[in-house]
C-alpha cells in the first residue's frame, strides 16, 4: 500500500554512497535496492520516513526528516507547540499497538 | 563469581524459565520455549491494551537450549508479547537473548522513542558482560530496531557487529538457516486485513468514548423548545442524527481501516469522506432518515457526516505501517480547514432551521 506522492522528505546524495547495503537492510517499505554497488532508489513514495535508513548509513548518504505519521500526534503537537511523539502508553491515541 | 551468580538468580524464577544455564560471569536463566497457558492469558491482555506497564520482563541475558560461546545472541525489548514471540520462535535453537529496558513497550515504538538504542543497548552489554559469554562478537537485532539503533556506533563503542535480523520473529528460522540473508518479503512490514481489523478497536473506543457528549449535544439542540428542554422533540428530532454520528464513527473507524486497499485514493481523508458519503446514503435509502423533502437537514447531513467518518479515518494513520509525516501534515493542513468550515456551516443552517421551527422567520 502506498501513501500519498511526492511528500517524502527523503534524500539521498548516490555519489557519497560506499555500498555497504545498510539502507536496503533497515528500510521496512523496501524503498532501497542495490545496484552495481551502490544503493538505489527504487519508489520514494513508499517511505514512510521511520529515519533507519539515514540513521545507519555511515557515510552521511542519506537524509530524511523522520518522525511519526500519526495524525493524533501532529495535531497535538500542532496544538502544543512541540515535536509530533506517539504516546504509546496508549490511552486515547492508538499510535504504536 | 559467587556474587555475581546472586545477583542473576536472586528473584524467583519467573514461569516462563525452565532453569538455569551457567556462563563464566554466572548463571543466566533459561526461557522454556514453549508457552503456558498464562502467556497466552498475557498475550490477550496485552493485545486488548490492558495491563500494558505492569507486564514486563526484566532487563538482561537470557539462554535458549543450552547455548555455547558461539552461539547467536538475539537483541529484543521488554514488552513481554515481543520476547515471547521471539521465545518461541527460538525454540530448538541454541541462542542467547539480551532484553533491553524499554519500559514494555515494543520495539516499534521503543526505536521511535529512543528507549531502544544505542545506548541502552551498549549498557546492557556491559552490565551483562556479554563479551565475556560469548566469544564472537556480533548481535542480531530485529530489523525495526534500526530506527532507534545506529550500528556503526554500537560497534565503536563495544566491537559488536549488528546485523539488522527479519521484521518479524517467525521469520528467524528461515533467516538464520540462509545464511542470515533476508529475503525482500522478510524485511518489508506488511499490512494485511487481519491486522487492520485487529487495530479497528483503537479506533471505535477512543471515537465512542466521545459519543456521548456528541449525542447528549444533538439531544438537547432539537430537544430545546421555547418552553424549555423536551424530550419527545429531542427524540424525533436528535434521532436521524444520532444514527447518521454513529454510521459515520462505524465507517471511519471500522469499515475505512479494513477496506483501506481497495478504497480509491491515497489519502486517508478521502477514502474515510467516501466512506461516510456511503455511510450517509446507506441511512437515507434504508431507514429514510432524515425525512424527504427535509432540504437543510438532508444538506447538513451530507456536509457534516462524511467530513466527521473523513476525520476518524485520518487517525487511522497512528495505526498503519505506510504513513510518513509529511503525507499527514499535508492531509491535515488541507483537510482541518475543511473540516472546520463544514462543522460550522452545519451549526448554522441547524440553528436556521431551529429558528424556523420556531416561528421566528
Ligand atoms: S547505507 Fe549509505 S553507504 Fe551504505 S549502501 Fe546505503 S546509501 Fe550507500
Ligand atoms: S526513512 Fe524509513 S521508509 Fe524511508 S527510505 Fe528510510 S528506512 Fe525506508
Amino acid at each position: 500500500m502506498k501513501y500519498l506522492a511526492n511528500v517524502t522528505t527523503l534524500s539521498y546524495a548516490a555519489d557519497k554512497c560506499a555500498g555497504c547495503g545498510r539502507c536496503v537492510e533497515v528500510c521496512p517499505q523496501g524503498v532501497f535496492e542495490m545496484q552495481d554497488k551502490r544503493a538505489a532508489i527504487i519508489d520514494r513514495d513508499l517511505c514512510m520516513e521511520c529515519g533507519a535508513c539515514a540513521r545507519n548509513c555511515e557515510f552521511g548518504a542519506i537524509s530524511v526528516n523522520a518522525g511519526v505519521g500519526c495524525a493524533a500526534a501532529i495535531i497535538n503537537s500542532m496544538i502544543t507547540g512541540g515535536e509530533p511523539s506517539c504516546d504509546c502508553s496508549g490511552s486515547g491515541s492508538s499510535c504504536c499497538g | 563469581m559467587q556474587i555475581q551468580t546472586l545477583q542473576f538468580v536472586k528473584k524467583v524464577a519467573p514461569p516462563w524459565t525452565a532453569g538455569t544455564v551457567n556462563t563464566p560471569v554466572g548463571s543466566v536463566f533459561r526461557l522454556s520455549s514453549d508457552w503456558s497457558r498464562p502467556d497466552y492469558w498475557g498475550m490477550i491482555k496485552s493485545r486488548s491494551g490492558a495491563f500494558r506497564m505492569n507486564y514486563a520482563v526484566s532487563p538482561g541475558l537470557y539462554a535458549v537450549g543450552d547455548p555455547t560461546k558461539d552461539s547467536d545472541v538475539f537483541v529484543t525489548a521488554n514488552y513481554k508479547l515481543t520476547f515471547d514471540m521471539l521465545r518461541r520462535e527460538l525454540k530448538g535453537m541454541q541462542a542467547w537473548i539480551l532484553v533491553l529496558d524499554t519500559k514494555s513497550i515494543n520495539v516499534w515504538c521503543a526505536a521511535g522513542k529512543g528507549t531502544f538504542g544505542a545506548d541502552e543497548l551498549v549498557n546492557r552489554i556491559v552490565t551483562t558482560k556479554l563479551d565475556a559469554v560469548v566469544s564472537h562478537r556480533r548481535l542480531i537485532l530485529p530489523q525495526l530496531g534500526a530506527v532507534g539503533v545506529n550500528a556503526a556506533e554500537v560497534q565503536k563503542r563495544t566491537g559488536f557487529r549488528i546485523s539488522f535480523g527479519p521484521v518479524q520473529a517467525k521469520d528467524i528460522p528461515a533467516y538464520v538457516q540462509a545464511g542470515y540473508k533476508k529475503t525482500i518479503e522478510m524485511r518489508t512490514i506488511t499490512f494485511p486485513m487481519l491486522d487492520r481489523l485487529v487495530l479497528t478497536p483503537m479506533e471505535i473506543n477512543p471515537a465512542m468514548k466521545k459519543f456521548p457528549w456528541l449525542a447528549a449535544g444533538i439531544l438537547l439542540f432539537f430537544g430545546l423548545e421555547p418552553q424549555g428542554v423536551l424530550f419527545k422533540q429531542a427524540w424525533f428530532g436528535g434521532l436521524p442524527y444520532l444514527i447518521l454520528s454513529l454510521a459515520s464513527v462505524l465507517g471511519g473507524a471500522f469499515v475505512t481501516p479494513a477496506l483501506l486497499p481497495f478504497i480509491p485514493f491515497r489519502s486517508f481523508a478521502i477514502k474515510g469522506w467516501l466512506i461516510g458519503l456511503l455511510a450517509v446514503f446507506a441511512v437515507h435509502q434504508l431507514l429514510h432518515l432524515p425525512a424527504p423533502g427535509d432540504t437543510i437537514a438532508m444538506i447538513v447531513s451530507y456536509l457534516f457526516f462524511p467530513v466527521m467518518s473523513s476525520y476518524i479515518a485520518l487517525q487511522f494513520t497512528g495505526s498503519t505501517t505506510f504513513t510518513g509525516m509529511s503525507g499527514v501534515k499535508k492531509e491535515l493542513k488541507i483537510g482541518i480547514p475543511i473540516y472546520i468550515g463544514a462543522a460550522s456551516i452545519s451549526l448554522v443552517l441547524l440553528i436556521v432551521l431551529k429558528v424556523k421551527e420556531w416561528g421566528l422567520l
